[in-house]
């Protein structure tokens, strides 16, 4: 029985610690007190902190982990789409929140592709007020131009005292130079980074898959992976003139790897992201032909031709556009993974591929996607975690906008807390998600490693698993 | 309403054998001059056929629907401007409604590529694709096949050039599927907005090249096929003008004189005096017209795979019918 004026003290205690803030991979315990990281580490520093806290009268609830249990910072996603207010059938701040906190998220950066759209002090305040309630932390994402029509900024100063973290027009990517440019200059003093969804219209046009072989087969419309290189190029140029910061939005090609290599190297402020699916499944899943580094895993995979859970923009693309974002990921010119969780109802998908809308429910599988890559790829878990979580929060500067440091296991740091089985091999079942939006190639497509449990701000928000607690 | 695989659905020729070609040219062949028209009635009969169109079509949908009602089918015909599609109906409601209203078997054609795969994940009734977007044209490739072998006996060997917008066209694509599956070589010829190099590189193991020389293809071909060039495109981009594309991709008058005996196709409907003259279209050497009339056969035995009566055609009258010579 606890005292409500007794402190209450989680002990994490038995799994591999995980900490890229700490550059820490080993065994390892933690201790969460009133929301807040009290020490995480060298289990016998933590046992014996445990212990003095204990003499001290405080109560101790103990969750004890198998050896092989990851215990990780909670993941922060800088790409989300929440569709509230306006399309709450897709998807609600709670149902997103819940679908997140499921995927081993703890906070999540939400697109201002609202209706209205995010582009005004009332809509972030009516974002921040449903977060109250939500599961997980929710932190907006402001547009750049109202109603994201390319024409005229929002009040980006009033905005980023509402709370925005950053400024994006996500899927109607800022068409004109002269705009963006004023976009980036305007945003200066406000130290936050433009985002840019890079999509040259006058190149993509009505594109609804890769240029490709595949495009060719099915007779639909190409989206040229120019199309993007050639938009994110001109922004760098204007961010090494303006000397801005800059963040390029969910990459898919190798052509757009090499340009943000170019940038970083001339010192450019300029940060990137790739998605899981991006990383992992090329443009023939939508043919049907689970090809690629899942090749293996998606047997028994639900992949119909003109596989519209397939759809997204930017869209799947080559073998060698995947090679080449995961390279990017690993040399670290692109920064973090971002999942672009994109819900959508079913009858934005049960019809034509041309019709179907853009976009896959992705927060959930996005960090077993990313095991599985590590798996396949030797990748150390540390790096993985780095992209997902330590690194989301350096890019957006997001200790601005909490209470406590996020993204870190350092004593004094949030109680954001993800503990997954890098092992567990399992079937993805879309209809078992709790994101509204069941839209996701990978059903029936097997994943090896998954979240057993999420903890937020010290309570337990998702739990796969009943692990041995003392007290019982 | 969750679909069924034991369902015969014609979405595209890209997974039928040769056998499974050859077997319903066969059928198509035999049915040429049936002797006893009267004795094919029984054989569709009770069976609904609907015809579903979303995009227009003089040729497909008239052929299809004799061909029904030469097997005794009853036949409804609707058009997308005439329905509910036009109210925001998805594809899924309307194919349901159909199967609802005792529809067997639906022919679709619509301008979205893969429309009619989606309505075959929900039908209950047999999907005969009857032109989809850029995709697939099943039920012409097989007539053209037919109309081949007509020609030479067999295409196995032949070299088959398909020249104009290759990129936006369901015939070519269907027709690379039937005729390197049937062991004809395809030259793919037109100016590279309409033909991406990555025609050569997208079928894999099929005997497919591209080459931007009409005259290169015409030389070492066997036969030749034509297709529409829409006058739209060139406000898109990729022609310069209709003169230019006639002058260098066309199957002119003065072209064809140096391959009189060279068989010439053209799906239809054609822009005379663009992708080729009258004269060549209306001339000796051209099977236009044969092409027109073994429409019927080929979508008669189409209907009579997909209604599973097939076998009971053949066994009708198996004295009647052409061996299959290839």
């Amino acid at each position: 029985m606890t005292d409500i004026m007794t402190p209450r003290i989680l002990w994490i205690h038995g799994g591999r610690l995980i900490d890229p803030s700490q550059d820490y991979d080993a065994p390892g315990d933690i201790l969460l007190e009133d929301g807040a990281v009290l020490a995480a580490g060298d289990p016998a520093e933590v046992a014996a902190q445990a212990q003095s806290k204990k003499s001290a009268g405080a109560h101790i609830e103990e969750i004890i982990l198998p050896a092989e249990m990851c215990v990780a910072p909670g993941l922060i996603d800088a790409h989300t789409h929440l569709r509230e207010p306006g399309f709450e059938i897709k998807e609600t701040v709670h149902s997103g929140a819940k679908a997140a906190a499921r995927g081993g998220y703890t906070t999540i950066c939400s697109m201002p592709n609202t209706a209205p759209v995010t582009d005004s002090r009332g809509v972030v305040a009516q974002i921040l007020a449903a977060a109250q309630t939500a599961a997980i932390r929710v932190l907006p994402i402001g547009a750049i131009t109202r109603g994201q029509e390319g024409s005229q900024l929002t009040e980006m100063f009033e905005l980023a005292e509402a709370g925005v973290i950053a400024f994006s027009d996500d899927g109607k990517p800022v068409r004109s130079g002269s705009m963006m440019s004023m976009a980036l200059h305007y945003a200066l003093p406000l130290n936050v980074p433009i985002i840019n969804h890079c999509e040259d219209p006058d190149i993509v046009g009505g594109g609804v898959m890769n240029s490709g072989p595949a495009a060719v087969r099915l007779g639909l419309k190409g989206w040229p992976s120019s199309g993007e290189v050639i938009m994110l190029m001109r922004d760098l140029e204007l961010v090494r003139g303006i000397g801005a910061r800059y963040h390029a939005a969910h990459l898919s090609a190798a052509g757009s790897v090499d340009a943000v290599r170019r940038a970083k190297d001339a010192g450019l402020r300029v940060t990137a992201e790739v998605t899981p699916h991006h990383l992992l499944l090329t443009d023939e899943w939508v043919e049907g032909h689970a090809s690629g580094l899942l090749a293996e895993y998606a047997q028994q995979a639900r992949t119909p031709q003109f596989n519209t859970n397939a759809k997204v923009n930017p869209p799947l693309r080559s073998v060698k556009d995947t090679e080449a974002t995961l390279q990017g990921l690993l040399d670290g010119v692109i920064d973090i993974v971002a999942t672009d969780h994109a819900p959508h109802g079913v009858t934005d998908k049960y019809c034509s591929f041309d019709e179907a809308a853009f976009g896959i429910s992705g927060i959930e599988t996005s960090l077993s996607m990313l095991l599985t890559l590590a798996q396949l790829r030797n990748i150390p878990l540390k790096t993985i975690i780095a992209a997902a979580a330590t690194k989301p929060a350096e890019v957006f500067q997001l200790a601005r906008h909490t209470r406590r440091p996020i993204g870190t296991l350092r004593a004094g740091a949030a109680a954001d807390v993800v503990i997954f089985d890098p092992n567990e091999r399992y079937t993805v079942l879309a209809e078992d998600f709790l994101s509204l939006g069941k839209n996701t190639p990978l059903d029936g497509t097997q994943l090896l490693g998954k979240v057993k449990m999420t903890i937020y701000a010290g309570s337990v928000v998702w739990e796969d698993t009943y692990f041995n607690r003392r007290p019982q | 309403m969750a679909a069924n695989t034991a369902i015969r659905h014609l979405l595209d020729v890209d997974e039928w054998s040769l056998n499974d070609i050859q077997r319903l040219l066969d059928m198509a062949d035999s049915l040429r001059g049936w002797s006893d028209p009267n004795s094919l009635r029984s054989l569709l009969r009770d069976t609904v056929v609907v015809t579903l169109f979303y995009e227009n079509s003089t040729r497909t949908r008239v052929s299809f629907e004799l061909a029904a009602k030469a097997l005794g089918a009853d036949v409804v015909n609707i058009s997308a401007s005439a329905s509910s599609v036009t109210k925001g109906e998805t594809i899924r409601d309307t194919v349901n409604t159909l199967d609802a209203l005792g529809a067997d078997i639906i022919v679709m054609r619509h301008e979205h590529s893969g429309a009619p795969n989606t309505a075959a994940r929900w039908s209950n009734s047999s999907i005969i694709n009857a032109g989809d977007g850029w995709r697939a044209h099943p039920s012409q490739a097989l007539l053209d096949l037919l109309t081949l072998r007509s020609i030479f006996g067999s295409a196995a060997g032949k070299k088959i050039v398909i020249a104009g917008d290759i990129i936006h066209s369901r015939v070519a694509r269907s027709n690379i599927y039937a005729l390197t599956t049937a062991g004809a070589e395809v030259i793919l010829c037109g100016p590279p907005t309409m033909l991406p190099q990555t025609f050569a590189a997208a079928y894999p193991g099929r005997n497919v090249s591209v080459t931007y020389s009409i005259d290169e293809a015409l030389a070492n071909a066997d036969a030749v096929m034509a297709l529409r060039i829409q006058k739209e495109r060139m406000t898109g981009g990729a022609l310069p003008s209709l003169r230019e594309y006639r002058q260098f991709f066309g199957l002119t008058a003065e072209r064809m004189k140096a391959y009189p005996h060279l068989p010439i196709l053209h799906p239809g409907p054609m822009n005379e005096g663009v992708e080729i003259d009258p004269e060549v279209a209306h001339g000796a050497q051209s099977y236009v017209e044969r092409q027109v009339a073994n429409g019927p056969l080929v979508r008669m035995a189409i209907l009579l795979w997909a209604a599973r009566k097939d076998d009971a055609f053949l066994n009708m009258a198996p004295q009647t019918r052409q061996i299959g010579r290839h």
